[in-house]
């Protein structure tokens, strides 16, 4: 018998004794009131920075005044076509020497502060890892309460890839001192500005 | 741990010493472990619905569990819609040969991988190494380990056992670097730019997999550092090992088991990447390999089959005080703490008989657990089956033997326990803590009352009128 018909029929004849019913998912009440006031107190625990285009300001011009001339940027979103694009290389690994990289998210959690980035925002998957810092940009409308909310969106199975991302990357493995900037990003902003 | 046997046994105490000898690791082991157990309660303060989430973890976990064969025949068609190339493997050498069989398909002799307890299981590194296969962990903790030419001493946090100055001397041993600087950003800034030439260069990449969505076919990877994701974006070749039991059966689900996991292991909301792996990207591949490795013997036995619940939290072992004060490769093991005392003797009772006698049975194991596995009943089940089959030690073998005669007997019992208090009074110290009294090693044995409880209750009790 092949491993797989092995490992099944295994399986069965362990199979446990008793009823073990699948249980129906309660709603638990979650984040309430000001959703996008929970997001940024999230956001900031998990090591996350964010800020808000001001009102009346084009985001192209806001972003690069924030990260000056000298880096070198990416973008994965149409809303900035003044910026070099991320799909414009080869292979993945041609990214490593982006500085910053500008994404959109789809949607972000007040529970955690995460946001939804799929293959289908990314482009190219490593941008948001291989460069030294990601800006991501969130419609403060598109906020959900709790990650079981976002759960229960079709969006994650319509996608080949996707990550809710928390902040930057980190790491506690050296005597528990935290270090943001493990191997991914050293850092994350998310940009509230409404879908142009 | 493969199923070998004729192995030694493990002997926990004695691995347990030498790591209680060294003061300073040990009391930075207790306190961090013990950090993270108060930041997981915070957490869990932080939400009213704690307990009912533990409930329905459980309960979907049992379920699944109940129902494998079924959910592993979904998850498999749907991985396959999705592109996915799917194998078996019914032990650890078939899980190796697959791995290798994938590489070799590609040519691939540099593998960058992240953390895979399975893999560990398996000991797949050191038969890819012995293959020509390069391999190079990613995470930090356990590429500390890889360069120490040690396992894992903790599931989440792998070099929670070392110090700063440890980890600067075994980098400067292996990767470079200064041995006197051991400033934890300058050691982590070294790990960043010596690791990532070497993801990047990767022809093959891997990971672990928290959980397998059987609706859909993704594979959930929870991680905080951004090497999962760049192990697995980076490369043409993705290969995934997965033990049957990640097993759950819709996306919601993991509205509930998100919701647990980094908040009981490290005692953070969520882990910095919760990533869905559901397909290849374009021009890519993505493997998976559904591993039993003993997990379908271990779902027949009726005591211990709910252990195949575990998520690897680790919180039964940060709460336990045994494992906090003995340190995770004092147990010999793949699998350390509560939870390992649990899964290794499955494996080899005879090898791994000291484990389950490795704690104190004071439950918080269970109280900490976010599935709610029994770990502490589970515990003393194991004692009896490994008392039963004969693999105690045999000093241990006599002094329970006695112990349940003398138990079993008021008369006995009164007996001993005077005398126990007399000799406790009038015994020299160099008798009393000898090596004959295992009671009074490293701590002073209380002061004896002059009479039993018993006694003074006689005297006490009002006189029946």
């Amino acid at each position: 018998m092949s491993a797989r018909e092995d490992i099944l029929a295994a399986l069965r004849t362990a199979r446990p004794p008793g009823e073990h019913p699948l249980p129906a998912l309660p709603t638990f009440p979650g984040v309430e009131g000001d959703l996008l006031a929970a997001f940024q107190v999230s956001l900031a625990v998990m090591g996350g920075q964010w800020v808000s285009l001001p009102e009346g300001e084009a985001l192209g011009a806001f972003i690069r005044a924030r990260v000056g001339d000298g880096p070198l940027i990416r973008s994965a979103t149409d809303e900035l076509p003044d910026f070099p694009r991320v799909d414009a290389v080869n292979r993945p690994r041609d990214l490593e020497n982006v500085d910053v990289a500008v994404v959109r998210a789809r949607f972000g959690v007040a529970e955690t502060g995460s946001v939804f980035l799929s293959d289908h925002e990314l482009r190219v998957n490593t941008i948001a890892y291989l460069a030294q810092h990601l800006i991501v940009l969130l419609d403060p409308v598109a906020i959900l309460p709790g990650i079981a909310d976002a759960y229960r969106r079709l969006d994650f199975a319509e996608a080949r890839y996707v990550s809710l991302m928390t902040g930057p990357s980190a790491t506690a493995d050296i005597e528990g001192v935290m270090i943001r900037g493990a191997q991914g990003v050293r850092s994350l902003t998310v940009v509230f500005a409404p879908i142009g | 741990m493969s199923a070998t046997t004729g192995h030694k046994p493990v002997d926990h105490a004695a691995a347990a010493a030498a790591f209680v000898a060294d003061t300073p690791h040990l009391a930075f082991h207790d306190k961090r472990l013990w950090e993270l157990r108060q930041k997981r309660d915070g957490q869990m303060h932080g939400i009213p619905e704690w307990q009912e989430l533990r409930d329905l973890a459980s309960a979907i976990k049992e379920h699944t569990l109940s129902r494998l064969p079924e959910y592993l025949e979904q998850f498999e068609a749907q991985a396959q819609a999705n592109g996915v190339r799917v194998h078996w493997a019914r032990d650890a050498d078939e899980h190796n040969a697959t791995v290798l069989r994938i590489l070799r398909e590609h040519n691939a002799k540099t593998l960058a991988k992240s953390k895979s307890m399975l893999t560990e299981e398996c000991e797949m590194a050191p038969f890819l190494e012995r293959h020509g296969i390069t391999i190079t962990e990613t995470d930090l903790g356990e590429r500390i380990q890889q360069l120490d030419g040690q396992p894992p001493s903790h599931i989440v946090v792998p070099a929670v056992h070392k110090l700063r100055a440890d980890v600067a001397r075994v980098f400067a041993r292996t990767i470079g670097g200064d041995p006197d600087n051991s400033d934890p950003n300058a050691l982590a800034e070294h790990a960043r730019m010596t690791t990532r030439p070497l993801m990047l260069d990767a022809d093959a990449g891997m990971t672990g997999a928290n959980f397998l969505v059987a609706e859909t076919g993704a594979v959930v990877v929870c991680t905080n550092e951004g090497n999962a994701d760049l192990s697995a974006n980076l490369p043409r070749v993705h290969i995934v090992s997965a033990g049957v039991e990640k097993l759950i059966p819709r996306q919601a689900d993991l509205g509930v088991f998100i919701r647990l996991l980094s908040r009981s292991a490290l005692g953070s909301p969520i882990t910095q990447y919760t990533s869905h792996f559901r397909g290849p990207r374009d021009g890519a591949e993505m493997h998976i390999i559904l591993v039993d490795n003993g997990r379908s013997k271990r779902l027949g036995q009726e005591d211990f089959w709910t252990s195949l619940k575990c998520i690897r939290c680790g919180a039964c072992m940060n709460t336990c005080p045994v494992y906090r004060r003995s340190g995770g490769l004092s147990y010999g093991a793949v699998y350390s703490g509560p939870i390992g005392a649990i899964i290794n003797p499955a494996y080899d009772p005879a090898r791994y008989a000291a484990l389950p006698f490795a704690s104190t049975l004071n439950g918080s194991c269970t109280n900490v657990c976010p599935v709610r596995i029994n770990i502490h009943d589970q515990l003393y089940k194991w004692r009896r089956l490994i008392a039963e089959g004969g693999f105690l030690p045999r000093k241990k073998v006599f002094g329970l033997r006695v112990m349940g005669v003398v138990l079993a007997s008021p008369t006995l019992y009164r007996l001993a326990t005077a005398s126990a208090r007399m000799a406790v009074r009038v015994l020299p110290r160099a008798l009393l803590y000898s090596r004959l009294n295992a009671w009074g090693r490293d701590r002073e044995v209380p002061v004896a009352p002059k009479e039993s409880f018993a006694a003074w209750a006689a005297r006490h009790r009002p006189a029946k009128k």
